[in-house]
C-alpha cells in the first residue's frame, strides 16, 4: 500500500563533535557500552521525520510540581525550592510547542527514589523526584522542585556528581528525541565530573548549565533558574515534494 | 566591519545529550520502579487495544554489553507505522505508535505488545520493508541509540529495503533482523563486538 504521508524535511545533522562521544574511558561505564563500529547514515525517511505527540490529557495538575506531586497533604519536599523555566526551540530558533518533557533528579541530600541506590543520605517522605509537562504555544516550559545535592557514584575513588536535573524531551521526529541534564550555574563540582567531560567542547557544557534568574523567581518563595533546550532543527523542502517545517 | 563568519547562519547548536544514568525509571517509567501516586500508568506500556488493526505481535530482546552480558538498567523506545504503513499523529484512536520499556532489572528482557507495522515510503519512491525503529538509553550510554528492527518473514520485502541494501552495511545487515514468526519476534542489541548491531546516524 502506497503510504500517503507527504515526505517532510531533514532534520540538521547532528553534530557528534558536539556531542558526548561515545567511547569516553573517564566514564567508565562506557567503555563496554559504546559501539565500534561507524554509525551507517542515511537521509530522513518519514521513519525519522515522525514521532509520538502527547496530548495535555495525559498531565495530571501536580505532575509540574515535584515539591508537591509527592508529598502527602499539607507537607512538601525539604530544600531549595527553585523554578525551572525555559523554551524549546530548534537550531533555527524556533518555538518547539507541544511536546512532552520529563524531568527526574535526586532529592535535596543526593539521594534517589530508587532500589539500587544505596547511598546513606536518607530519602525525604514527600519527595519522589519525577516530573512532566508539555511546551506552550510558544515553546515554553516550567516545572517546579528543590535544587538537588550532589551525590558519589562509583567511577573513580572520589567522584562526585555535580547537582543536575535529568531532562527527556520529545520533538516532532523521533530523529529529534534527546535526553540530557541541567546543571546549576556556579556548581565547582561540573568541570570535574567524568560525565560532563565525556563533552569536549566547553561551550557545549555551558549549554547545559543553568542560570540563576532573579527576575523570574517568586519573591519569599522560590527562587528560578532558566534552562532553554535546543533541539535539532530541519531543512528548508523548498525543492522536494512539499513545503513543510519552515 | 564584521566578517560574514563571525555571525553564525543558525542561533543555536543542539543542546549535547548526557547519559539517562542508572534512574532513569524514575523519570520515564516511575510505576516501574515503585513510584506510585504520581502517574497513573507508565507511558508507553500501551501501544494497542481492541480497535487496532492488523497482526498482534510480541517483540521481546534484550541490550547486551561489550562483555556479553545483558544491560538491567537499559530503557528502550520504538516508533513505528500501522498496519497499514501510516504513523499514527496522535489523532486516532487504538495506536499510538510508540512505545516505552524498561530492562527486566534481572535478565535485562524488554518487550513490547504491538503489531507488525506495514510498509513505508522512503523518500525516492521506494518503499520500505517493514521496520521498527529503535532508541536506547543506558547508564554508559552517552547518545541515544538509533537502530531499526526488521522481521526475518519479511524475507521479500527485506530484499528490496533501501536501508538494508546499503553496501556500507551489508556484511551486518542480519543485526537488524528480529528472528521468529507467529507473531513472535526476539531481537537482542548488540551493542559492541563480533555481532555488533548496526547502529544509525539518522
Amino acid at each position: 500500500m502506497k503510504n500517503s504521508q507527504p515526505s517532510v524535511a531533514n532534520y540538521f545533522t547532528r553534530d557528534r563533535a558536539w556531542h558526548p562521544q561515545a567511547y569516553a574511558p573517564g566514564y567508565k561505564s562506557s567503555v563496554l557500552r559504546a559501539p565500534t563500529r561507524a554509525l551507517i547514515a542515511f537521509g530522513n525517511s518519514l521513519s525519522e521525520t515522525s514521532g509520538p505527540a502527547f496530548g495535555h490529557d495525559i498531565i495530571g495538575p501536580l505532575d509540574n510540581d515535584m515539591i508537591l506531586n509527592f508529598a502527602q497533604p499539607g507537607e512538601s519536599a525539604i530544600g531549595e525550592r527553585i523554578m525551572v523555566q525555559g523554551r524549546v526551540l530548534d537550531e533555527r530558533g524556533q518555538p518547539v510547542p507541544g511536546v512532552l518533557l520529563e524531568f527526574w533528579q535526586a532529592n535535596a541530600g543526593g539521594r534517589y527514589r530508587h532500589k539500587k541506590d544505596g547511598y546513606l543520605a536518607p530519602l525525604d517522605p514527600n519527595f519522589g523526584g519525577c516530573g512532566r509537562t508539555i511546551s506552550g504555544g510558544d515553546g515554553t516550559y516550567a516545572f517546579r522542585t528543590v535544587r538537588p545535592g550532589p551525590y558519589p557514584w562509583p567511577n573513580g575513588p572520589n567522584d562526585w556528581r555535580p547537582a543536575h536535573i535529568h531532562i527527556s524531551v520529545f520533538g516532532h521526529g523521533f530523529a529529534q528525541r534527546l535526553i540530557t541534564q541541567m546543571y546549576f550555574q556556579g556548581d565547582p563540582l561540573i568541570p570535574i565530573c567524568p560525565i560532563v567531560r565525556t563533552i569536549n567542547d566547553p561551550k557545549a557544557i555551558e549549554q547545559l548549565t543553568a542560570r540563576l534568574d532573579m527576575n523570574a523567581s517568586a519573591p519569599m518563595d522560590a527562587l528560578a533558574y532558566r534552562f532553554d533546550i535546543i533541539l535539532r532543527g530541519s531543512r528548508s523542502t523548498l525543492f522536494e515534494n512539499r513545503l513543510e517545517g519552515n | 566591519m564584521t566578517h560574514p563568519t563571525d555571525t553564525p547562519l543558525y542561533p543555536f547548536k543542539e543542546s549535547p545529550s548526557q547519559t539517562a544514568g542508572p534512574y532513569v525509571h524514575i523519570g520515564l517509567t516511575p510505576n516501574f520502579c515503585g513510584i506510585s501516586g504520581v502517574y497513573d500508568a507508565d507511558l508507553g506500556t500501551a501501544m494497542v487495544d481492541d480497535r487496532t488493526k492488523g497482526e498482534r505481535i510480541t517483540l521481546q530482546g534484550r541490550v547486551i554489553d561489550g562483555a556479553g552480558n545483558p544491560l538491567t538498567d537499559a530503557l528502550v523506545e520504538i516508533w513505528q507505522a500501522d498496519a497499514d504503513g501510516r504513523y499514527p499523529d496522535g489523532r486516532e484512536p487504538g495506536f499510538s505508535g510508540w512505545g516505552r520499556a524498561p530492562a527486566d532489572a534481572k535478565t535485562g528482557m524488554f518487550r513490547f505488545d504491538t503489531i507488525k507495522p506495514g510498509r513505508v515510503s522512503y523518500p525516492d519512491g521506494r518503499m520500505q520493508a517493514p521496520h521498527i525503529n529503535i532508541w536506547i538509553v543506558a547508564r554508559g550510554i552517552n547518545l541515544g541509540l538509533n537502530s531499526r528492527i526488521y522481521f526475518e518473514d519479511e524475507a521479500e520485502a527485506n530484499a528490496a529495503d533501501p536501508v538494508l541494501l546499503r553496501m556500507d552495511l551489508q556484511e551486518r545487515a542480519g543485526s537488524l533482523i528480529a528472528k521468529g514468526g507467529g507473531g513472535s519476534y526476539s531481537h537482542d542489541i548488540h551493542l559492541q563486538g563480533p555481532q555488533e548491531t548496526v547502529f544509525f546516524d539518522i
